[in-house]
C-alpha cells in the first residue's frame, strides 16, 4: 500500500474518532438536559395543580368580604348619616374620605367633618354606640352628639361638678442617685416605713 | 500519487479541524444548556413547595364566611339597638 493511502486512512480514522467523541459527549449532555426538563415539568405540573383552586377560593372570599363591606357601610351611613360617616372614616383612617364609600359614589364629594379633632376615638365610639355615653348625656334625644364649633363645651360637660383642680402641696419628686440629699440605707429601712419623706428633707 | 497527497493534506489540514470545530461548538452549546435547565428545575420545585400553603385558603375561606356571618349578626343587632340618623 502506498504511503499516501496509509495517511488517508489515518486521517479518516481521526475524523471518525473525533466525530464519535464529540457526538457521544453531546448525547450525554442532551440526556442530562432531558432529565432536568423532566424534573422541571414535574414542578410546573405541581404548581398548576396546586394553584388550580386558588381563583375560585379567592373569588368566594372576595364576595363574602364585599358583602361585609356593603353591610357595614350601609349600617354606618344609616346610623350616622353620610356626612358624619365620611368624617368618622376619615378620622379613623386619615385620607380615606377622598376615596369615598364604595356603594355611595357621591360620598367622594362630601366634605368630611373633622370628627377626630373634637373627640378621641374612644369617646367617639361611646357617643356613637350609646346615648347614655357621657358626651351625649346633655341631649340624649338630640340629633347632634358633637359640637364642632364649641367642642370644649362638650368636653366640659363630661364633668358636671366642674373639673377637679390640682392637689396642693404634693411632695416633690425625690432626687435619686449617689449625690441625692437623702440616701437610702438598706440596713435601716428594709421592711420598715420610711422615717422621713424626701420632700421635706430636700426642700 | 500527487493528487492523493493533496487529498491527505486537505483531510488533515481542512476537513479534520472543521469537523472538530463544529462538533466542539455543538457540545459546548449542549453543555451550556444543562445548568440553565437545572436552575429551572430547582425554581419549579421551590415554586411548587411555596404553594403547599394553598390548601389553607380553604380554611381562610371558611373563616371569612364565619366572620362575615358574625359581623352581619352584630350589624343586625346594632340596627335594632341604635336610632337611625334623622332624615336618613
Amino acid at each position: 500500500m502506498p504511503a499516501a493511502g496509509v495517511v488517508m486512512i489515518i486521517a479518516v480514522v481521526a475524523i471518525v474518532a473525533a466525530a464519535v467523541f464529540y457526538l457521544v459527549s453531546t448525547i450525554v449532555a442532551l440526556r442530562r438536559i432531558t432529565a432536568g426538563l423532566d424534573e422541571a415539568i414535574g414542578g410546573v405540573v405541581g404548581i398548576i395543580e396546586k394553584s388550580a383552586p386558588v381563583e375560585e377560593v379567592v373569588n368566594t372570599i372576595n364576595e363574602n368580604l364585599d358583602a361585609g363591606v356593603d353591610l357595614l357601610e350601609g349600617l354606618l351611613v344609616k346610623k350616622a348619616g353620610l356626612s358624619d360617616a365620611v368624617g368618622l372614616i376619615d378620622g379613623l383612617y386619615p385620607g380615606a374620605a377622598a376615596q369615598g364609600l364604595r356603594n355611595i359614589p357621591e360620598s367622594k364629594d362630601v366634605k368630611a367633618p373633622r370628627i377626630s379633632e373634637v373627640y378621641t376615638r374612644g369617646t367617639l365610639t361611646l357617643a356613637r354606640l350609646g346615648r347614655e355615653a357621657p358626651i351625649a348625656a346633655a341631649s340624649p334625644n338630640g340629633p347632634a352628639l358633637r359640637d364642632p364649633v364649641y367642642g370644649s363645651k362638650a368636653s366640659a360637660a363630661l364633668y358636671p361638678e366642674g373639673r377637679p383642680g390640682r392637689v396642693p402641696n404634693l411632695p416633690r419628686s425625690p432626687v435619686i442617685g449617689v449625690d441625692s440629699p437623702v440616701q437610702y440605707d438598706p440596713d435601716e429601712e428594709v421592711g420598715v416605713p420610711r422615717k422621713r419623706m424626701p420632700a421635706r428633707q430636700g426642700s | 500519487m500527487t493528487l492523493e497527497w493533496i487529498g491527505d493534506v486537505i483531510l488533515l489540514v481542512v476537513v479534520l479541524p472543521v469537523v472538530i470545530y463544529l462538533l466542539h461548538g455543538v457540545l459546548t452549546a449542549a453543555n451550556s444548556i444543562v445548568p440553565s435547565v437545572n436552575r429551572i428545575a430547582g425554581a419549579a420545585q421551590r415554586g411548587s413547595a411555596d404553594l403547599d400553603a394553598v390548601p389553607l385558603l380553604l380554611h381562610t375561606q371558611e373563616q371569612v364566611i364565619a366572620t362575615v356571618g358574625v359581623v352581619a349578626d352584630y350589624g343586625g343587632s346594632l340596627d335594632v339597638i341604635l336610632d337611625d340618623q334623622q332624615g336618613a
